[in-house]
């Protein structure tokens, strides 16, 4: 039963940790006005790269991982801030070139099969300590390294939106863009720089499903997992703390099926899936607790 | 005028897209011109790959681009067609599988029916959320996908399996639940006609109605249309997401009863989110969109023979479809084309400065309370449907 328990915590923190990411980063984009649907291609994009620049080394995986996440992040700024195109479009159009090159890419590298593919992990590192704490330790402490930037990324952020002058000028574009001109900030600076930094954070979220997670790569292997994060956001109340947890809440949902699976209950497992997504839209209609705000300038080119 | 100069454009456009695949098939190291062949041969090539690829492809793009051009139209960022379409699939394949010794020959008919009307239900979900608590359509209708997704997953384990309980699908559906052949031979359904009758409807509903006239008055400026008095913004948008619901719905349950025969979850290749790029490429003109879903159901029938004959993976042809959107909206944002795609694009008519943009009327007055994610509809004139 411990064991059990103890599993589904882990399992819960590990698939929640690539959402938690890719979410951290779109919390501040979005917190910049801006809605980046390509989110999905970027953490596909994240986990190509992570796949291309892994024979290198697991930290060369990472860093091709960031670049491949950053360009596709900085091709959606081009349309969707330099052009100021319609950014649902710009970023359908994004996810559609993603998914068909790394599609491609991939046959076209690595063979029409791809199969027996594999690259070693980063594998786990247990913080020492910490994760000796009974249940909780193993749980949180004895994951993969991109588990532990989320969580320095995460207050870091919260730091950085709501205490710095910064933050401040990045919250102002997304909610008063022409009030934050005024005040002699430019906001499509803002949010090139904001889109950037969730291209970063996708890309690591992307990358770790190959680098520290699956140890190889199959296409479309993001799963959706960009547009979960845009659900987390909402569901974070676009605070990077709200959104940390958030995740964590979505990777627990998804971590049901393993517990399931190990208890032999025969629970239809897309039940819970589908909670989470339920839970969002309860906490975004203020049904669930105090009402999720989005910003208000949220998706204006 | 603009008309033509549209087609010149997505064809000038198709040209270029279909020239760096070319290209960038020739780059790496792959037989090119083959490949092109074999695209061609695939999709427009025979009377075959016509009738039963591309147009069988070509329907549920055209009715769920409908659905994106006309809630595009209003304002209302509906990106949940690949939601509804998904529950117009399983409730069309519940009707077939348990009411057809009810509805007898009517089946197929009351299935779409009942499709259409359980994806205007789950639009209505988004609508009422957006038009009761503000929430922004586009972060809901993404979720409402998902949780159509999952549910779909658990039908066809559950309550919808087929009796042996070992495939996630359910059972093929009996005859009279299918759409009969439009051409005996081919896979090609009356679930085509459906689409094809649609699309001047949709048209002709929007440029010469009352109610297409305050669908396109709220999409150009709510705030106006308020103020005016004259339409009712929150009905129109309610009124927008039924149909446009209704049309995706649709789209499932044709796919559904013309073309797969039985639910699983991998029903929809992403119908609703490509159609985002059929609506765009057609200018949220609903006759476009029927060019436009042809365009693009060729592009994905004449993929699977490229990759059939030329080895070429079919996914390339994703890296086509966005190259054709990113193309027309930088041709856009260049030329200021038509208002409804210079707005998409983001240039204002005549007008580029943010500030005019703003004041076009994506103003404060005009995404209050239930408005928040309002398109800037900075083409300030009345843009026809034309």
């Amino acid at each position: 039963m411990m064991g059990g328990a103890e599993e589904f915590l882990a399992a819960a923190v590990r698939t929640g940790t690539p959402l938690a990411l890719a979410a951290l980063g779109e919390t501040v984009v979005e917190r910049a006005g801006v809605i980046n649907i390509g989110l999905e291609g970027i953490v596909l994009a994240g986990a190509f790269g992570g796949l291309l620049a892994a024979g290198s080394g697991l930290v060369a995986g990472f860093a091709g991982a960031v670049v491949a996440g950053v360009v596709v992040a900085a091709l959606f700024a081009l349309f969707a801030v330099s052009m100021r195109a319609d950014q649902i479009i710009t970023g359908v159009a994004v996810n559609l070139l993603v998914v068909g090159l790394t599609g491609a890419l991939y046959r076209g590298i690595y063979g029409a099969t791809g199969a027996a593919l594999t690259i070693p992990t980063t594998g786990t590192l247990p913080i020492p300590l910490l994760s000796r704490i009974p249940l909780a330790g193993p749980a949180l402490f004895d994951q993969a390294p991109p588990t532990y930037m989320a969580y320095c990324v995460a207050p870091l952020l919260a730091w950085w939106l709501y205490r710095t002058r910064s933050g401040l000028a990045l919250r102002a574009v997304g909610e008063r863009p022409d009030a934050a001109r005024a005040a002699g900030v430019a906001p499509a600076s803002v949010r090139w720089m904001a889109i950037l930094i969730g291209g970063v954070l996708g890309g690591v979220g992307g990358g770790m499903l190959v680098l520290s997670q699956a140890g190889t790569f199959a296409e479309g292997m993001s799963a959706g997992r960009g547009f979960i994060a845009i659900a987390i956001v909402a569901l974070g109340r676009w605070h990077p703390l709200g959104v940390l947890a958030a995740a964590l809440l979505f990777g627990a949902a998804s971590a049901l099926q393993f517990l399931f699976q190990a208890m032999g209950w025969a629970l239809p497992y897309q039940l819970f899936l589908a909670l989470p997504y339920v839970l969002t839209l309860l906490a975004l209609a203020g049904l669930a607790g105090r009402r999720a705000v989005a910003p208000a300038a949220l998706g204006q080119p | 005028m603009s008309w033509l100069r549209r087609v010149a454009t997505v064809a000038l456009v198709s040209l270029l897209a279909l020239g760096a695949l070319w290209l960038a098939l020739r780059l790496a190291g792959l037989d090119a011109t083959r490949a092109l062949v074999a695209l061609w041969d695939g999709s427009f090539g025979s009377g075959y790959a016509l009738t039963s690829s591309t147009l069988v492809r070509a329907t549920p793009l055209i009715l769920t681009g409908l659905a994106v051009a006309i809630a595009f139209r209003a304002g209302v960022w509906n990106i949940g067609a690949e939601g509804q379409l998904l529950t117009g699939a399983a409730t069309a394949a519940a009707v077939g599988l348990f009411a057809t010794p009810a509805f007898g020959a009517l089946t197929v008919v009351v299935a779409l029916a009942v499709g259409a009307l359980a994806g205007a239900l789950w639009a209505w979900i988004a609508a009422y959320l957006r038009n009761r608590f503000g929430v922004l359509e586009v972060i809901s209708t993404i979720m409402l996908n998902f949780v159509a997704l999952y549910a779909v997953g658990y039908l066809v384990r559950g309550p919808l399996q087929e009796p042996t309980h070992i495939y996630p699908q359910s059972e093929p559906l009996p005859v009279l639940a299918q759409l009969p052949r439009l051409i005996e031979g081919s896979r090609l359904h009356w679930g085509f006609v459906v689409a094809v009758v649609a699309a001047p409807v949709v048209w002709w509903v929007l440029r010469y109605t009352a109610a297409g006239f305050r669908v396109r008055a709220v999409g150009q400026n709510p705030s106006a249309a308020r103020v005016a008095g004259m339409v009712d913004v929150q009905r129109t948008t309610m009124g927008v997401f039924l149909v446009s619901g209704a049309l995706a719905g649709l789209a499932g349950a044709i796919e559904l009863t013309g073309v797969t025969f039985a639910l699983y979850e991998n029903v929809s290749p992403g119908y609703g989110y490509t159609a985002i790029a059929v609506a765009l490429l057609a200018g949220l003109d609903p006759l476009g969109v029927l060019a436009t879903g042809l365009l693009f159901g060729a592009l994905e029938a004449g993929a699977l023979s490229m990759q059939r004959e030329a080895a070429v993976p079919a996914v390339v042809v994703n890296v086509v479809e966005a190259l054709l959107v990113l193309l027309i909206l930088a041709v856009a944002r260049w030329r200021g084309g038509s208002a409804i795609l210079a707005r998409l694009a983001g240039s204002g008519s005549g007008a580029s400065g943010d500030d005019s943009t703003k004041a076009g009327g994506g103003g404060a007055a005009g995404r209050g309370k239930a408005r928040p994610g309002a398109p800037p509809a900075s083409g300030t004139h009345a843009e026809a449907a034309g």
